[in-house]
């Protein structure tokens, strides 16, 4: 990812993208016959939802790894994503009771579903806190990987849950075997509303990192020269 | 040193310290007395409402119960720096994790017995026909509890808020083990058919040996400075 694609490129990559799923949401993808317009928000929920997944999963990655090799670009990165899978997975408990409640007639259900993205939002509340609250960053860095792989046992039940129980919500289009039957145009709309949020996810996840990595070397420079830190960040 | 060894030898000074000061665990038991007189006060309390909500009342009281002791645990380590102790101690970082769980679920089992025989008596509700499973099902529920609740409470020990970090930090993590015991014991307790419940148990287990799992593995990196 390093140097193929300049952060600039990927920013107007990513922009043109989003454009272009706009216009399939609202002007390419047929009205849905029962649901009506609402329906439409189905391609900005089921994309957020994944890519909150998909940020977990990077959390995880990033701690087995920084736990594995004791590089801080992993720490870095698995922080990093948890803090842009946190606004996914936001975005996904904010659209959701958006649609529930004229098709379902109302906002929130402890439906498994619901429950299993709440309990996800909840995980990435909680690595959040975690690391705001540890003050020596090598220690942040261990015990919050250690929290990550742990909340990743949660994810697994997570995304199995929408399997194992029968659940108000509808069931997933994609790779939902035969008889989900899904328009081509409205699968064709929610592919492309899927890469952009993709591309975008990662263009923030970049930057974050990178923001990260910004921070340490500016502490490290700090330590080098012995300039005065602020006290919270010399450690306990 | 063997594993064994170590592991008996954690678990058997936790529970000496807790028998020669009893502070923690009575703690727990009074806070337990206190929640179930809560609940049962202001709940309604017929039958069919006792079977309702006592799953409910019981692993919620056993949750907030629970955290003291998660949270003495290793506060207690930190006085007198024990903790460096364990540290430098030359032995497997797992065992002394699986030695403070240990100690950790026969403290929260006996106050866990402690709310269930006052809650027996405040909501008039016999628990003997479905003792059985009952006590399975709390078995792997505090099983799989404990085991998160005792590496988060070492996390949380190094945080600037200590206590008040913990509930935040393992409550997320431990909903599936509360939505799989409440389901389970709400099932045992209706006297239902042990198939209808049985997947909530198996769901029970299954969390319960992962999460002891990944923690005796894990515990070498929180144990570190």
């Amino acid at each position: 990812m390093k140097k193929a694609l300049s952060l600039n490129t990927h920013a107007l990559v990513t922009l043109g993208w989003l454009f272009v799923a706009l216009y399939m949401i609202f002007l390419y993808a047929p009205r849905e016959e029962t649901m009506g317009e609402v329906q439409r928000i189905f391609y900005i929920h089921v994309p957020s939802a994944i890519t909150a997944f998909v940020a977990y999963f990077i959390v995880a990655l990033g701690s087995v790894m920084y736990l594995a090799k004791r590089s801080p670009a992993w720490d870095e990165v698995a922080h990093s994503a948890a803090e842009v899978g946190f606004v996914f997975c936001s975005c996904v408990l904010v659209t959701g009771p958006l649609w529930a409640k004229p098709v379902w007639g109302i906002w929130w259900t402890w439906d498994m579903r619901l429950t299993s993205t709440f309990i996800l939002w909840l995980l990435f509340v909680s690595y959040l806190m975690l690391r705001s609250y540890l003050v020596n960053p090598s220690r942040a860095a261990t015990l919050s990987a250690v929290v990550g792989v742990v909340g990743a046992a949660d994810v697994i039940f997570d995304y199995m849950s929408i399997r194992w129980f029968r659940t108000q919500h509808p069931q997933p289009v994609i790779l939902g075997g035969p008889g989900s039957g899904l328009d081509p145009r409205m699968l064709a709309t929610l592919l492309v509303s899927w890469g952009a949020f993709l591309c975008l996810f990662a263009f923030l996840l970049r930057l974050r990192v990178g923001l990260a990595r910004a921070q340490r070397e500016l502490g490290e420079i700090r330590r080098t020269f012995d300039m005065d830190l602020p006290e919270v960040q010399r450690g306990q | 040193m063997h594993q064994a060894t170590v592991v008996w030898t954690v678990f058997a000074k936790d529970v000496r310290v807790e028998w020669r000061n009893r502070e923690t665990l009575a703690l727990m038991c009074v806070f337990g007395l206190l929640l179930v007189f809560l609940f049962n006060f202001t709940l309604e309390t017929t039958h069919e409402e006792a079977l309702r909500t006592l799953p409910v009342v019981l692993w919620v009281t056993f949750a907030f119960v629970g955290i003291l002791g998660f949270n003495r645990s290793f506060a207690a380590e930190r006085e007198n720096s024990c903790l460096e102790g364990m540290m430098l101690a030359p032995v497997d970082p797992g065992a002394i994790y699986l030695g403070k769980m240990l100690a950790n679920f026969l403290f929260l089992a006996v106050a866990e017995v402690v709310v269930v025989i006052v809650a027996s008596v405040w909501y008039n509700f016999s628990f003997v026909a479905a003792l059985g499973w009952f006590v399975l099902i709390a078995f792997f529920g505090t099983l799989g509890y404990v085991a998160v609740g005792t590496i988060f409470g070492a996390i949380a020990a190094n945080t600037r808020m200590r206590e008040v970090m913990l509930p935040v930090l393992q409550f997320p993590v431990a909903v599936p083990i509360f939505i799989g015991a409440i389901e389970a014991t709400g099932g045992a307790l209706r006297g239902d058919a042990p198939g209808q419940f049985a997947n909530w148990l198996k769901l029970l287990v299954a969390f319960s040996i992962v999460f002891v799992v990944l923690s005796y593995l894990l515990f070498e990196y929180v144990l570190e400075e």
